[in-house]
This record gives structure tokens, C-alpha cells and sequence, in this order.
């Protein structure tokens, strides 16, 4: 996979990964308007204050989402972590014989590598979203939480598709599409389980909500015997009704869609006459370490994300560094404040770092979280990390004024300014051009940050 | 670590108690009240709902056909028909319609092995729709021994034949007359608009794996 360095030198990736993210832009920008949708902003702040709330009493919400998915007659597994999934998923496989599993998009899953995890036990899970297909076949994790295959072009999707179902050259995307379609509709019907994660768990109604625009999810949850959902625990909300507020948010902040194609509203195995329908569900909530982020108040905001990847799209870093050079599959702002809650501060030092504090990305999260303040706040833990490790002098010296240029915008910019004003007369400014060759001057967001802060910090 | 813990805690208690921990809460403790769900539903005249749902339904690529009453329906269809393979839902209103007595339609479905097979097999799927939604031009499908949840799904046509009476202003509507789905039924599905993808250079493709065409005939009066 390609490094920042090969990234950003790379024209061919720097066109793919600027072109899909003005795309979302613009489809956002179209979506959101006061024109089109006078009630967004409003609708940000309810979305807040609902998640707030839903997260600061976590564990009723749980115990409610629980008693209701059992009435509905389905079966909930609390995972501590990805192991305890893949046992849980693994012995229900063996008792019931299962040999095959159709998955729809899941970041939950991505995250704890669900299918390498199955495959060693020479369970098969295939992906059936089309972009993750396309990733699951090059042995790629997603660029993007949205568009997990936003980097590729279809040359490449050709290349794959020609090396690993061994099909002819084909370039046109509509018969790409077709070709997945068909390889993907065996699976479907074959398949003894069908995994989905979930955008919403619903507490009132012990109900799984999933958003797609591929009718993959649907399939995966509809036609094999057995649904299992997959979904983090901060993926509550306390009512159905609630839905109003967020699907509103959803499609419009991702993809500039009021309402994605589907929909689906799923609560328990199917009931007494309905005609299809799988006959076991099973609902998995994980932990794997979304509990370490609840102490502080400010940093529990990481856990209000509905993954719309509005932040991506927006930040001027991941549109210059792409998905693949954060170090965790959640990438962009919002993967630049949960990494180092999840892994620990002094795992990758540099990434509360890897942000110009522009604001962009606080300004288009429908869930309104914080995002510059948490990038801030981890950066002082990453240097007191630092201090308490003792880092050498030389290390923490240089790190010290990393640490200050990037929180001084302003002569991070400047330099940003002369260093490539300079770069094409002054080769021998060797270092600083090197710096600058990588970085270009992020678009500013209309409020500025300080601005924005300063107005934060005063309430 | 050495050894077992003597007390074994499952992971539901390690999680629910790690939580109540980091938040200083106590098991069964009540939440402060949340504010009432913020609903919005325009006091628009319901005549319109029809005029835009069309309008929704046709951005999204459906076509839309209109029938006085349900003696329209067939005639508006047969050409869509004519020599296809048709499966249709139990829904009583396509009976009422006719869809069921022709030939070329599969009905009655109540075994899910045959249903699939005859889905899988087929051209064009037909249902009704609980109900439609006008601002987003969405279907409604509440899975019951009427509306299964293939017939929707694995035909690569899917028509929807839904009375003028069952369409509301929108999600929020929706939401205020079913304020708890999963009481009625266990998959409420939206369908807004036909299968797509732009998972490839963000090029907008239909019918991935749901269906790339889809009809709506609106009915009049029935
Ligand atoms: S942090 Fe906000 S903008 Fe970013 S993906 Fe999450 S919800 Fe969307």
C-alpha cells in the first residue's frame, strides 16, 4: 500500500482520492442547504444532545435494547473483543453446520478483522458491497468509511477482477457491476449466515437499523437462515422515533441522499406467517475498548459518530494522505481522535498531529462533535506521554517544536507559503522543501477555528 | 497473568459494569428524562402528497404510473408483463387489482424454500406498500404473511402497487403513526429509489443487487 510520500506523489491516486471527496462534497453541499433543508442545523444540535444523553446512560440503554431484542426472540452477545466474536461466531457455525457467510458493510467487522479471523477456521466470508468485494479480492482494508474503494479506478478494478475470478479484461463499470452482481447472487442464495453491522441500535424497539443503497445488507439479513448483527455499543439511540432526527442527518451528511435506497428496520427472527425471513438473529455488541473513552466528558464525543464520513471528505489532510497511511481503519478526523483512545496516546504519537485545525470537520459533523478541541486535548497527552516516557533530549526537543508549529497555524502556514514559493529557485532548502512538497494550504472553513473556539470556549 | 480469576465474570457484566464505572452510574439507575422525539410534519393538504411523491419517486429514476381505480391497473400494466416471469405478493389489494389471475403471475407464496426459488428465477417482482412517502418518493414494507421480503429484492424489476390513501407526508409521518415498528412486524424496510452503487470512480450504477428498475402505480381511488 502506498506510503504518504507515494501518495502525494502519486497524480493517478491525488485525482482519484480529490475527485470522489469533491463529489461527496458537493452532493453534501446540495443536501444540506437552508434552501433545501432549512431544518439541518437545528437537527445537528438535537442529534448531539440525543447521543449525549444516550451515552451518559449507556448501560440502561443497553439492558433496554437487550430485553427487547429477546422479546422480539432474538438472542444478544455482549464481546468484549474481536475474540470473543469470532468464538461466538465460530461455534454457532459448527452446530448448526454452516460453511458460508455473506457480509454487508460493517466498519464494526473491518475493525477486528472478522473474515481473516473466520477464514483461519476455513469458514468463508464474503463481502457483498461492491466496493468492499472489489477490496476483499486485492487483500485492501477501506480507503474510506463511506466509499471504502475510493481510490481505485475501474483499471484496477479490472486487473482484479481478471487475476482473481479469472474473467476477461473488463473496463466498462456497468459490466464490472454485473459481474460482481452475479458471483455475489450465488453467494447469497448459498450462504448459511448472513452478517450486517448496524448504523443505529434502537433501544425502544430492540431493533437493528441498516443503511445501504446496494440491497446487500437486505439480502445478507433476509436470505440465509441466520442474521447475525454486528455493532459497537455506542451505537445507540433510546427510541424509533428518534430515527427522524438521525436517518435526516445520515444520507444527506455521507452522500447527499434524504434517504439512502434502503432502509431496513429489523427486530428478532422472522414472526409467526411472515413468509421469509431468517429464523435465528442474533444482535453482537462490542466493546473492544469503547468503554475507555466514556470517563472524560469531552472525549466521550468520539463516541456520538454515525460514520457518515462527512469529516474525510472535508479535511484537507486525508485528501492529501488517503485512507491507507492512518494507521487504523477508521481514517480522517474522526480516525485521528478514536486511534489513540483505543490504542493508546503513544501507539502513533504523530496523529492527533496529522490535522491543520482548520474546523472543516467540526463544521459538517451532523452529530456536532468537537472535533479540534479532542485533536488538542490528545495532543497534550500525547507530549505528556512523551515527557513521562523521557524521551531523549534530542527526540523530545524536536517534538517540541513539531508540537508548537502545528498548533501555530499561522506560521505553519506561512512557512507552508515560502517554502513552496521557494522551492522551485532554492533546491538547497533541501529539508523545508521536502516538507512543503507534501502539504498544501488546507481550504479554510467560514467560521475560523479560532474564531469557533474562542466562541467554545467562552460558553 | 497468572492463573484463572477465581469468580468468573461473563462479558455482559464486564462491559455494563466498565460503563457504569467510567460514568459513576448504578446498576438500574434511571436516565433524566430526554425531550419528546422532534416529529415534523407539515400541515401540507394531502391532495398534494400524490403530485410529489411522483416527483420524488421520478428523480430517483422510478417511473410512475397513475390509475383512477383498479380496474386501470392491468390494462397499464400489460405491456410491462407481456411475457415475463411475475411474482406477486399476498398482498389482498393486487387480488383486488386482478394482478393475481393472470397467467404469467406466481402467487400464494407461503413455503420461503419455493418463494426464494420463484424469486430468483424471476423478471418482475410485485407488491403493495404499507405505505409511500411523498417528500422522499419512499415504499414502506412492513414483512407480514401478505408482503414477504424477496419479492422486493431479488427480481431485477420490482413494482409497487399502492392505493392513493396510504401516502403520508414523510419519514417523520411515518414515524408518528408507527412509533414502534418492531411491535407490528420484524423488518420494516424503505425502499427510496432503484438499487445503485458509485462504489467504482463514483459513477452511479442501478441494480447491484436489488432491483435497477422499479415502478410505482398509484391508485386512485380504491
Ligand atoms: S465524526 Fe462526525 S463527520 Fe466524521 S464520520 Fe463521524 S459523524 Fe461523520
Amino acid at each position: 500500500m502506498a506510503t504518504i510520500k507515494e501518495t502525494v506523489a502519486d497524480p493517478r491516486l491525488q485525482l482519484a482520492i480529490y475527485s470522489a471527496t469533491q463529489r461527496l462534497i458537493d452532493h453534501r453541499a446540495g443536501a444540506v442547504g437552508f434552501k433545501v433543508f432549512p431544518e439541518y442545523q437545528d437537527l445537528r444540535t438535537l442529534a448531539h444532545d440525543i447521543k449525549k444523553h444516550t451515552i451518559e446512560h449507556l448501560d440502561y440503554y443497553l439492558e433496554q435494547l437487550e430485553a427487547n431484542v429477546v422479546a422480539h426472540g432474538g438472542q444478544v452477545i455482549f464481546c468484549e473483543d474481536a475474540e470473543q466474536v469470532t468464538d461466538f461466531v465460530l461455534n454457532l457455525a459448527k452446530q448448526r453446520n454452516a460453511r458460508l457467510i455473506v457480509k454487508s458493510k460493517s466498519m464494526t467487522t473491518e475493525e477486528i478483522h472478522f473474515n481473516e479471523r473466520l477464514e483461519h477456521h476455513q469458514l468463508e466470508a464474503v463481502e457483498t458491497d461492491l466496493g468492499e468485494y472489489i477490496l476483499q479480492l486485492a487483500h485492501q482494508r477501506p480507503y474510506h468509511i463511506v466509499a471504502p474503494a475510493l481510490h481505485l479506478t475501474r483499471y484496477d478494478v479490472a486487473d482484479i477482477f481478471t487475476k482473481s475470478l479469472g474473467v476477461k479484461k473488463e473496463v466498462v463499470i456497468e459490466e464490472q457491476t454485473k459481474i460482481a452482481r452475479s458471483v455475489l447472487r450465488d453467494k447469497f442464495l448459498q450462504a448459511d449466515i448472513g452478517v450486517t453491522g448496524a448504523n443505529f441500535l434502537v433501544a425502544d424497539s430492540g431493533a437493528v437499523v441498516v443503511v445501504e443503497n446496494e440491497g446487500n445488507a437486505r439480502l445478507s439479513s433476509s436470505a440465509p437462515k441466520i442474521h447475525i448483527a454486528v455493532a459497537g455499543i455506542e451505537k445507540l439511540i433510546p427510541r424509533a422515533q428518534d430515527l427522524a432526527v438521525f436517518l435526516n442527518l445520515l444520507g444527506r451528511s455521507a452522500t447527499g441522499q434524504p434517504l439512502t435506497v434502503y432502509t431496513s428496520f429489523l427486530s428478532g427472527p422472522r414472526r409467526e406467517g411472515e413468509v421469509d425471513g431468517p429464523d435465528e438473529f442474533y444482535l453482537i455488541l462490542l466493546d473492544n475498548g469503547r468503554t475507555k473513552l466514556l470517563a472524560d466528558p469531552d472525549k466521550r464525543q468520539s463516541l456520538y459518530c454515525i460514520r457518515c464520513g462527512a469529516c474525510l471528505n472535508h479535511c484537507p489532510v486525508y485528501r492529501k494522505i488517503g485512507g491507507h497511511n492512518y494507521p487504523w481503519v477508521y481514517s480522517g478526523p474522526i480516525g485521528a481522535i478514536i486511534t489513540p483512545q483505543f490504542h493508546g496516546v503513544s501507539k502513533d504519537p504523530w496523529l492527533p498531529f496529522a490535522s491543520s485545525l482548520c474546523g472543516a470537520c467540526a463544521e459538517v459533523c451532523p452529530v456536532k462533535i468537537e472535533i479540534p478541541k479532542l485533536l488538542l486535548k490528545l495532543r497534550a497527552e500525547v507530549v505528556e506521554a512523551k515527557q513521562r516516557e523521557g524521551a531523549g533530549g534530542l527526540e523530545r526537543l524536536a517534538f517540541r517544536m513539531f508540537s508548537w508549529m502545528m498548533t501555530h497555524p499561522r506560521v505553519y502556514l506561512m512557512l507552508a507559503c515560502i517554502g513552496s514559493a521557494l522551492a522551485p529557485i532554492t533546491p538547497k532548502i533541501g529539508p523545508l522543501r521536502k516538507w512543503t512538497s507534501q502539504r498544501s494550504l488546507p481550504p479554510l472553513a467560514s467560521t475560523s477555528f479560532h474564531k469557533w473556539w474562542a466562541e467554545r470556549s467562552s460558553k | 497473568m497468572v492463573g484463572r480469576e477465581v469468580q468468573q465474570v461473563t462479558p455482559r457484566e464486564a462491559i455494563l459494569g466498565k460503563i457504569r464505572t467510567e460514568l459513576g452510574r448504578a446498576a438500574g439507575q434511571h436516565p433524566a428524562p430526554l425531550a419528546a422525539p422532534a416529529l415534523r410534519i407539515p400541515l401540507s393538504d394531502r391532495n398534494l402528497y400524490k403530485d410529489l411523491f411522483v416527483q420524488s419517486f421520478e428523480k430517483l429514476g422510478g417511473k410512475a404510473i397513475i390509475a383512477r381505480n383498479t380496474s386501470y391497473v392491468l390494462p397499464a400494466l400489460s405491456t410491462l408483463l407481456e411475457g415475463k416471469r411475475v411474482v406477486a405478493s399476498n398482498a389482498p389489494f393486487l387480488r383486488s387489482c386482478g394482478i393475481t389471475d393472470l397467467p404469467q403471475v406466481q402467487s400464494g407464496f407461503t413455503d420461503r424454500e419455493l418463494l426464494r426459488e420463484a424469486c430468483a428465477a424471476a423478471d418482475i417482482g410485485i407488491t403493495s406498500a404499507d405505505y409511500a412517502l411523498a417528500a422522499t418518493g419512499t415504499f414502506v414494507m412492513l414483512a407480514s404473511p401478505r408482503e414477504a421480503r424477496l419479492i422486493s429484492l431479488l427480481p431485477p424489476t420490482h413494482i409497487a402497487v399502492i392505493p392513493r390513501s396510504r401516502m403520508l407526508a414523510s419519514l417523520d409521518e411515518l414515524l408518528s403513526i408507527l412509533p414502534k415498528p418492531a411491535e407490528q412486524t420484524s423488518s420494516m424496510v424503505l425502499i427510496t429509489g432503484p438499487s445503485r452503487t458509485a462504489d467504482i470512480e463514483q459513477i452511479l450504477v442501478r441494480g447491484v443487487h436489488g432491483p435497477g428498475e422499479i415502478h410505482a402505480v398509484i391508485v386512485e381511488e380504491s
